[in-house]
């Protein structure tokens, strides 16, 4: 089977943001799209702790101490760039002015709802950051994970185990095996990566997939 | 006349009682009162409720707090991350409280308080194990939950420069939660890197106004 490499599947996402997004890239996976947007696009990043226009990653020497991004690494803000508080950062997510988030996922279910939250162990101390009010505001939700987990059981479901983030909020799912759009009568196959057939990617998936229109 | 500033941070967190209900503004490590936290870890007032958006990592501010047992609760959307071995710690313990709760909500809570409204309906968590127990409502075909506000006896929060009216500027993304917080506490301490002349902000900079302000203090140096 073609497993893509996580660095693969940020570039694969990327071809899908338009020209003139708004986007919110979540911690981990996500924030690497942004290095594969093509070139000639202007896409305008948001973070949630009151930036748009998201610059890269500072010289040594030159970060502001205040200036970081959600995962709480420096950044810069591009020229055109705007700080604001923590409010009207969320009104933006929830008001539905943010074109993309880009989400981890643990599990997505066949009709789109998303768990990224929380596991089933009780003994770690829950966090929610963002998740929850990105998946629900957010025009589009793009979920880029992995399709198995480490110990390869299915993330894409009938219905997610672990706590839900949001309820029918993904339109796709971008994995190392495929891109699944969620549709009215289930997840559908839109791309298939490198070798693998359809009946390949079903086989690791926890729910009944719809093949390529 | 009207001015909010104090001489020393130990004058500024004056008065903190045991079992105050403390909003701490910043998010990671940016636009956080560091100052103010160790000024408060100092004074030793304990059975705090800690309202922040983190739990603290490493051994400086919120952290030292809960490593010096001073809290009981802490009010949050993000308790983990990077070195928050003391937070971490005392969950595992059971000698902390935890009241956790999606950003946006928790920072439109405070804004809510501040603004005196008596709470608002979000659709944010609807349907998850964040809004069991709580009131929802379908309005135009979407559900919502009904989120209370949330205030607090005292707003612990940072700036970058403030003036004697308690008019605050910030810097970069240090602005965060600082504002909504200066709204939604009974008092309201600002730690500032520059107190400047009343006039020397622009006016169009301020984005804290004073009347949400109580006391205003200059950094020293302690952290």
């Amino acid at each position: 089977m073609t497993r893509l490499e996580p660095a693969q599947m940020a570039e694969r996402l990327a071809q899908d943001i338009p020209d003139g997004s708004y986007v919110n890239l979540g911690i981990g996976m996500p924030v690497m799209v942004a290095n594969y947007v093509p070139d000639g696009r202007e896409v305008i990043y948001h973070s949630e702790n009151g930036i748009l226009g998201v610059g890269p990653t500072p010289e040594p020497g030159t970060e502001d101490p205040d200036l970081i991004n959600a995962a709480k690494q420096y950044v810069t803000l591009i020229k055109g760039g705007c700080y604001f508080d923590t409010a009207d950062s969320f009104a933006m997510m929830r008001g539905g002015h943010l074109d993309i988030a880009v989400l981890g996922g643990f599990q997505v279910s066949a009709d789109g709802n998303l768990a990224n939250w929380a596991t089933d162990n009780e003994k770690y101390p829950p966090a929610v950051g963002g998740a929850m009010d990105l998946s629900v505001g957010a025009k589009t939700v793009y979920v880029l994970m992995r399709h198995t987990t480490k110990a390869g059981e299915p993330k894409i479901l009938d219905a997610c185990t672990y706590p839900l983030t949001g309820t029918g909020v993904v339109s796709r799912i971008y994995t190392d095996l495929a891109v699944l759009e969620i549709t009215d009568n289930g997840p559908r196959v839109v791309e298939l990566f490198g070798d693998n057939s359809f009946e390949d990617v079903q086989a690791v998936t926890g729910t009944r997939l719809l093949p390529p229109a | 006349m009207i001015d909010k500033r104090v001489a020393s941070l130990r004058e500024a967190i004056a008065g903190i009682k045991s079992g105050a209900a403390v909003m701490i503004g910043g998010f990671g490590s940016s636009g956080i009162p560091f100052e103010l936290i160790e000024a408060l870890r100092q004074h030793g007032a304990d059975d705090l409720t800690v309202i922040s958006n983190n739990a603290g990592s490493h051994e400086i501010g919120i952290a030292t707090l809960l490593r010096d047992r001073l809290v009981r609760k802490v009010v949050c959307t993000y308790p983990r991350s990077q070195g928050s071995v003391w937070f971490e710690k005392l969950y595992e313990e059971g000698a902390i409280e935890l009241e956790l709760m999606p950003q946006g909500t928790f920072a439109e809570r405070m804004r809510a308080a501040g603004a005196g409204l008596g709470g608002f309906f979000t659709p944010t968590g609807y349907g998850t194990k964040l809004a069991e127990g709580k009131e929802t409502r379908e309005i135009d075909g979407v559900g919502y939950v009904l989120e209370p506000p949330l205030k607090a006896d005292v707003a612990l929060i940072k700036a970058h420069k403030g003036d004697k009216w308690g008019n605050l500027a910030y810097n970069t993304a240090g602005r965060n939660f600082n504002p909504v917080m200066a709204m939604a506490a009974d008092m309201t301490i600002a730690e500032v890197e520059h107190i400047v002349e009343l006039g020397e902000l622009d006016p169009e900079s301020v984005a804290t106004p004073g009347i949400f302000v109580d006391r205003v203090v200059a950094q020293e140096g302690i952290v």
